[in-house]
């Protein structure tokens, strides 16, 4: 008996792999990124390639049955790469088509919940990128900044950087996961650059620096000294607010 | 030229830092045209100070020159302290230049007096029209209109800003005679309500015809400095309560005063009253969110906020009989009475129980606060803890509770 299913780690091979359960009457325990699987003795595993005729079916019926916002926010929760997630969307999935009724806001279900807490968190990780991506202006105009977000973000964070920033080149591109985001003033479009160098902790290069990068960068640290107020100092709400892992980010942050 | 505009940027920064105000939401200022910036509902922090709070906007005054003398500010004209001030120009290079490295969601100006009111407005404006003229900027701007301005400053003012403010600083009129001798409360009423008036008449317009101006979209906001005079809270959340009713405030803000200087005006003190301005907020918020009266949370039996115990929680303890609520039956505004039940959780509270009973253990991983939510709640196969009959003991169980759990941590 096959129990556990694999996939090439895309959301359209996830919801291959749900059509396949519903067809092969599969009951997997586990459902993993091929990359990611390390047999073991009693796994009868198979591989589910992805036929986005059978993703978009079981796609479909979700939209059906599901707000727009029940939608995506499983997509969202699919991009926090975690561990259980195929397992949880597989049984929020089974849930939706076993009942009539529209099941997205039944906090009882241990899947619901789950998927609600999971979006919760990629939501703030999508947030704290809005907040925390620091550009340093390049010699060749380009208003450019590293991040290595926890969760797989970049799909959703361009829409508000382009909105915003629509009269300036810029990139954003995590380091961790090696793609990232430019838009070149028209267009956003999503990049893999071939041998990136970088500095230190897979930083913007300070040679490819515009000519007062480094003073704006030294005011901003300024700034943030001076509206600090010493007597209600209160580091505990500093770290919760601003956790030590984005640090390297924030030039208001490094010592030098 | 640089080393002098750095330091500049220290000196007008630190003295614009006692705002405690840096809100940048309430305003959807769309990017129109292909220009910089803009406004998303919610605002965001970009940054946060050692004492945790939110930095989301530049913050500074165009000048720490002073013709005034309030007794709680470093900018007083008695106060031995290095004076500058910024040009236009460097106000809108700073402003742009943080802006487009996604430091900042915006700018937030203030201003000493010089020579009077309307000068020194006049200059703050001079300055929002030029970024959003000349640097085609949609980002946020909040002016701090300066007490006593004119209608046709204001009326300009708000052309340019999201959002306005005149500050009450001292919540009570007998009060700031004392302290600010040169201020009154009518030159902050008067400008408030005008905007009030231009605020809403501006909506209607807008509802009419959708190419009329925006006039200070994210409203207006004030500010009262607490514990530089006597007031209760009573007396100074009564005031807040009248700023949101009869003024149309968006939001009031509550500083601890910081002792900045010995001026004999003002109590002797030496730290912040950080507590209490805590506390102020949650009252504040239950006021707004919560669907509470000013007169449930204090009156003349409790002039004062319990600093021990959230206001909520004293509510509660005063009105036992209230309680406990059953969650799969109340109506939501029961539910949000309950002590560590918020919001969130009373929405999905009200969301789940349509499907069925919601349990104990569904409200707990919910992400209520059941330390303090226990005592007042009864579902299925749950029993409220014993000797919870009587305010005091469940209040030194919540209290004693919470103290044993810290020091655990030790
Ligand atoms: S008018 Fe404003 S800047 Fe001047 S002393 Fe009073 S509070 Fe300070």
């Amino acid at each position: 008996m096959v129990n556990i299913l694999l996939y090439d780690g895309t959301y359209e091979g996830l919801f291959s792999v749900f059509f396949d359960c519903y067809k092969e009457k599969y009951a997997p325990v586990s459902i993993q990124k091929e990359r990611n699987y390390q047999p073991a003795m009693f796994d009868h595993s198979t591989f589910i390639p992805t036929e986005l005729v059978k993703s978009d079916r079981v796609m479909k019926g979700l939209r059906k049955k599901l707000s727009s916002t029940a939608f995506s926010n499983l997509t969202k929760a699919f991009f926090s790469e975690f561990e259980d997630i195929e397992m949880t969307i597989y049984e929020y999935v089974q849930l939706v088509f076993n009942n009539k009724m529209n099941i997205e806001k039944d906090y009882r279900q241990s899947s619901v919940l789950r998927i609600s807490q999971v979006t919760k968190k990629v939501n703030r990780e999508i947030h704290r990128m809005h907040a925390f991506v620091r550009f340093q202006k390049t010699t060749d105009n380009i208003y450019a900044a590293t991040i290595r977000p926890d969760f797989d973000v970049i799909p959703f964070i361009g829409s508000h950087f382009k909105e915003r920033y629509a009269d300036q080149l810029w990139m954003i591109y995590d380091t961790k996961r090696d793609y990232g985001l430019f838009y070149d003033l028209t267009r956003l479009d999503i990049i893999r650059l071939e041998n990136p160098e970088w500095e230190g902790n897979k930083k913007i290069k300070r040679t490819l620096y515009s000519n007062n990068e480094i003073e704006f960068q030294t005011m901003w640290k300024n700034y943030f000294r001076a509206t600090s107020i010493s007597e209600r100092k209160n580091m505990k709400l500093h770290l919760q607010h601003m956790p030590r892992k984005y640090w390297h980010y924030l030039p208001e942050k490094q010592m030098v | 030229m640089k080393s002098d505009l750095s330091e500049k940027l220290k000196i007008l920064a630190d003295a614009a830092k006692y705002d405690v105000s840096c809100a940048s939401s309430g305003s959807n200022r769309k990017n129109k045209g292909k220009g910089l910036g803009n406004a998303t509902g919610m605002g965001i922090c970009h940054s946060y100070t050692e004492d945790g709070r939110c930095v989301s906007l530049l913050k500074i005054l165009l000048t720490n020159h002073c013709i005034y003398d309030c007794a709680y500010c470093v900018s007083r004209k008695s106060n031995d302290i290095k004076r500058v001030a910024f040009t236009v120009q460097e106000v809108v290079a700073l402003t742009i230049n943080f802006y487009r490295r996604n430091y900042i969601e915006g700018l937030f100006l203030s201003s000493g007096i010089f020579k009077n009111a309307d000068y020194t407005n006049e200059r703050l404006i001079r300055i929002a029209k030029k970024l959003r003229n000349e640097e085609n900027f949609h980002g946020y701007i909040h002016l701090k209109i300066i007490p006593g301005a004119s209608a046709e400053v204001m009326k300009e003012a708000g052309l340019y800003a999201d959002r306005l403010s005149v500050n009450l600083e001292i919540p009570s009129e007998r009060s700031l005679k004392h302290i600010a001798p040169e201020k009154n409360h009518k030159s902050v009423y008067e400008p408030m309500n005008w905007l009030k008036e231009q605020i809403i008449e501006n909506r209607e317009d807008r509802k009419k015809h959708r190419s009329a101006p925006v006039f200070s979209p994210a409203g207006q906001s004030t500010q009262m400095i607490i514990g530089a005079s006597p007031e209760a809270d009573c007396e100074i959340l009564s005031i807040a309560a009248s700023l949101y009713d009869k003024q149309g405030l968006k939001r009031v803000y509550y500083s601890g005063y910081i002792p900045v200087s010995s001026d004999d005006r003002l109590p002797a003190v030496t730290s912040v009253p950080l507590i209490r301005e805590n506390r102020l907020y949650q009252a504040d918020w239950l006021f707004r969110f919560y669907g509470f009266a000013m007169d449930e949370i204090v009156n003349k039996t409790h002039p004062n906020l319990d600093l021990e115990i959230d206001p909520k929680l004293g509510y509660a303890l005063r009105h036992l009989e209230l309680f406990p609520v059953d969650v799969n039956t109340a109506p939501y505004e029961m539910i949000l009475r309950v002590p560590g039940i918020g919001v969130k959780t009373a929405g999905m509270i009200i969301q789940s129980r349509r499907y069925g009973k919601v349990r104990f253990e569904d409200i707990k991983k919910m992400g209520a606060a059941m330390k303090r939510a226990r005592y007042f709640i009864t579902a299925p196969n749950y029993s409220l803890p014993l000797s919870t009959d009587q305010p005091s003991s469940i209040r030194h169980q919540i209290v004693y509770q919470g103290k044993k759990a810290q020091l655990s941590l030790f």
